[in-house]
């Protein structure tokens, strides 16, 4: 340990950091995991067996899907993402939050409060119709409110800091809070019909409203998903790995690079259609310059692991940030090669993109979360350890099993839905109707949901070691060694 | 922490001396293949816009070096497309059913198109290959209630079946024998026997429902069961149903019929698609 660590640590003990407020976001985000992976699961077997919509309006894919998607998205991530956030802020700027306990409840109570409204709106079919910004107008008001004062918790904890500087994880936390404010702000202008009613009506038509959409759309992917959980990953990689950070310059570079290219991707999602075609090409060249800022973020936590490899064998919470990082450098690869538009005619509507969002979803977003929050649960709760490493090690290798079967599943299904689209016979006639294609799709259809159900099974392991975590237990099972560990090991 | 760069041991590179929270950092150059790759990409990036429509202006934008457009790289694919189909199309519409049925090539390309008009347009009631389902006919045997020669099967398709607004649509209504009170229930359940026994072939001829059938249903089904397209009157004189032909269903029928709709696909699709289908309807095994 350097002087540099013991005399942290010495301070540490008397910082107030407010942790209470952590903890809530912690267990929000394994209960909403479960949750959100749960309704996952079933709107997948859903659409391998329709049978299982039920014939009720409440449980229909069309309303579960947003239940799903919000569930894992903003419930499941934004809770971890928010914690993880909030404590990272507290740690690396030595202090506690700004607006103290109180305002940091505020923000946990008022943001549960809009993942119930979202999610019961869904049910019962109340919906704005735009993906991932399915709410109406009266709860985006709510979530405004709630993230201003998240904003405030966040940029207060940054000026009231004790460090000299503002910590590379830090930068890349404000820039999501920051642009997910503007996003949120521009793609829900709506007038509602009256102030009695739930529902409203778009400010934009047409096509402006589809370019919004994904200017919105490819940005909460951009700002929320990756760049949030870049910060997450900033943090917890060098603090498990208990090596320093790669490359400070390049942390700088692909940060900026980042966050400048990725406003302007959006238009990909709207290839070939009534999109100006100049539009189309600035979406789609963007999203290839992204490709190396992208992975600039994959170089800095898989290169810090630099001189602790062997924490890959002995640290299954390692395995999971790192396999996160390899995930997300793979789809941060498949996503601008999907932006080029002669792979974009063939992969757009189909399956592919499904598996490309997944591989995103549960490989990195997931994984890196899996591993702030297993780091996260005996700091939190003043444990020792976890109960089980073991149970983190079924819980990584059946995940990862689930997310192999599910990407590949979809990948196939997609490839084959795309060319049976663009079939010809001999005599110029379209070879395969939609519903061929449907059928042809049903096995993979079965295996994504297998995949799913592997999946949901992990987080359950998981929360059940978080509960034996915090009770205090620890499982009697054969332990992890570092390799130098083992010679002095007495049991 | 604010402190002096120190050399680490394993990489052999400094520290930026800064610390949070124990973590500190390296300050490694950038990868060299990282930036290559980088410029790479923005390279091609700029070659592609200026090669295609990209920098927009007031009120119009950079069409780009290739003149590219996808409005118009759409219109010559369906102008191709068209010119590729266009002689068997013309003379599908040119010819009638059996003068095309006669033409094998042309029979050979009615039947393709066909299956593609059938698959998008009946499959979804009529199954794929024409199998049928619980109220929808199966075109693949060769019962037909309104009749299966290729004219037959046109005029089905062209005009439909009970199909309101259009005037030549194929019309017939079997009475609610029950719910208009024509029949007691009894006569209902000796008539509804009748039928069962007809179906199997082994009719109880003399029974109160063989004379019943005859003063009541003979007269559209057929004294024999036998049918009769002209009125769109199912046979009975066979296993084939379009509602289920258990005893419980065949009383529920002649109680208060149920009666299938078709809409009429003339003014929806083109009449050279129509005859395709007719083609393809007519191969799929029970063409008259």
């Amino acid at each position: 340990m350097t002087q540099a660590t013991t005399a942290y640590n010495a301070q540490s003990a008397a910082t107030p950091y407010n942790e209470g407020v952590i903890r809530n976001f912690v267990i929000a985000a394994m209960f909403w995991g479960v949750v959100g992976f749960l309704a996952g699961d079933f709107i997948a077997w859903q659409l391998a067996f329709p049978a299982l919509n039920l014939d009720l309006e409440w449980t229909t894919f069309g309303r579960l899907r947003p239940v799903h998607t919000s569930a894992v998205i903003f419930a499941f991530g934004g809770n971890i993402l928010i914690g993880s956030s909030l404590y990272i802020v507290q740690r690396t700027c030595r202090t506690g939050l700004y607006g103290g306990a109180a305002l940091g409840n505020f923000v946990f109570w008022g943001y549960q409060a809009f993942i119930v409204m979202a999610a019961l709106g869904y049910v019962l079919g109340i919906t704005q119709g735009k993906e991932y910004a399915e709410p109406e107008w009266f709860v985006d008001l709510w979530l405004t409110i709630v993230w201003v004062a998240y904003l405030t918790t966040f940029v207060g904890t940054l000026i009231k800091r004790r460090e000299p500087h503002i910590y590379v994880a830090n930068w890349f936390l404000l820039a999501f809070i920051v642009t997910i404010a503007m996003l949120h702000l521009g793609n829900n202008l709506a007038v509602p019909v009256s102030f009695g009613s739930a529902k409203s009506y778009q400010l934009y038509a047409g096509v402006q409203d589809a370019m919004t959409q994904w200017w919105y759309g490819h940005n909460a992917v951009g700002f929320f998903l990756t760049a949030g959980f870049l910060g997450m990953m900033y943090y917890f990689i060098p603090k498990r790995a208990e090596r320093p950070v790669y490359s400070y310059r390049l942390s700088i570079v692909h940060f900026w690079a980042l966050i400048f290219l990725y406003i302007w991707a959006g238009p990909h999602h709207l290839h070939y259609t009534a999109l100006p075609d100049w539009t189309q090409t600035l979406g789609m060249v963007f999203s290839v310059m992204l490709w190396m800022p992208s992975w600039g973020g994959m170089i800095n936590g898989i290169m810090t692991l630099s001189g602790a490899w062997e924490k890959l064998r002995t640290d299954p919470v390692m395995r999971f940030l790192v396999t996160s990082v390899a995930f997300y450098g793979m789809s941060t690869f498949e996503g601008p090669m999907m932006s080029v538009k002669a792979v974009n005619s063939l992969s757009h509507y189909t399956d592919w993109t499904v598996g490309h969002v997944h591989s995103g979803a549960l490989g990195w977003v997931a994984f890196v979360s899996f591993g702030a929050m297993y780091y996260l649960f005996p700091v939190l709760w003043n444990r020792k350890q976890l109960y089980s490493m073991r149970l983190v090690s079924y819980h990584f290798w059946v995940a990862t099993i689930g997310i192999v079967l599910y990407i590949t599943a979809m990948w196939i299904s997609g490839i084959m839905q795309g060319l049976m689209w663009r079939a010809y016979d001999e005599l110029g006639f379209l070879q395969y109707s939609f519903i061929e294609t449907v059928e042809a799709m049903h096995p993979y259809y079965v295996i994504r949901a297998v995949g799913g159900l592997l999946f949901v099974i992990g987080g359950l392991i998981m929360a059940y070691n978080m509960y034996r975590t915090i009770k205090g237990d620890v499982r009697t099972e054969q332990p992890y060694e570092a390799p130098e560990a083992v010679a002095g090991a007495q049991q | 922490m604010a402190g002096t760069p120190e050399k680490d041991a394993i990489t052999g590179q400094h520290t930026t001396g800064h610390e949070w929270d124990g973590i500190r950092e390296l300050n490694t150059p950038l990868p060299k293949w990282w930036v290559y790759v980088f410029w790479a990409c923005v390279v091609f990036s700029v070659g592609y816009v200026v090669a295609y429509p990209a920098i927009p202006f007031t009120n119009s934008f950079s069409s780009g070096m290739l003149g590219y457009s996808s409005r118009a790289e759409v219109e010559v694919e369906m102008q191709q497309a068209a010119l590729a189909h266009k002689d068997q199309i013309d003379a599908i519409a040119a010819k009638s059913l059996d003068e095309i049925a006669a033409d094998p090539a042309l029979r050979n390309y009615a039947m393709a198109g066909g299956q593609v008009v059938f698959k998008e347009n009946c499959a979804p009631c009529h199954q794929s290959g024409g199998a049928g389902a619980f109220g929808f006919p199966t075109l693949a045997d060769d019962e037909w209630i309104w009749g299966g020669t290729l004219d037959d099967i046109y005029t089905t398709l062209q005009h439909g079946i009970r199909w309101e607004g259009n005037a030549d649509t194929r019309l017939s209504e079997m009475p609610a024998f029950g719910a208009d009170g024509i029949l007691e229930p009894a006569q209902i359940d000796a008539v509804a026997n009748y039928v069962v026994s007809l179906a199997s072939g082994a009719p109880q001829t003399g029974s109160d429902g063989a004379v019943l059938f005859e003063e009541q249903c003979a007269a559209c089904h057929g004294f024999e069961g036998e049918g009769q397209t002209m009125l769109g009157a199912p046979a009975l004189n066979n296993q084939l149903w379009l509602y289920a032909g258990d005893i419980e269903a065949l009383k529920a029928q002649i109680y208060k019929p149920k009666h299938g709709v078709m809409p009429a696909w003339g003014g929806r699709l083109d009449d050279a698609d129509i005859k395709q289908a007719a083609i393809y309807v007519h191969s799929l095994g029970g063409g008259q």
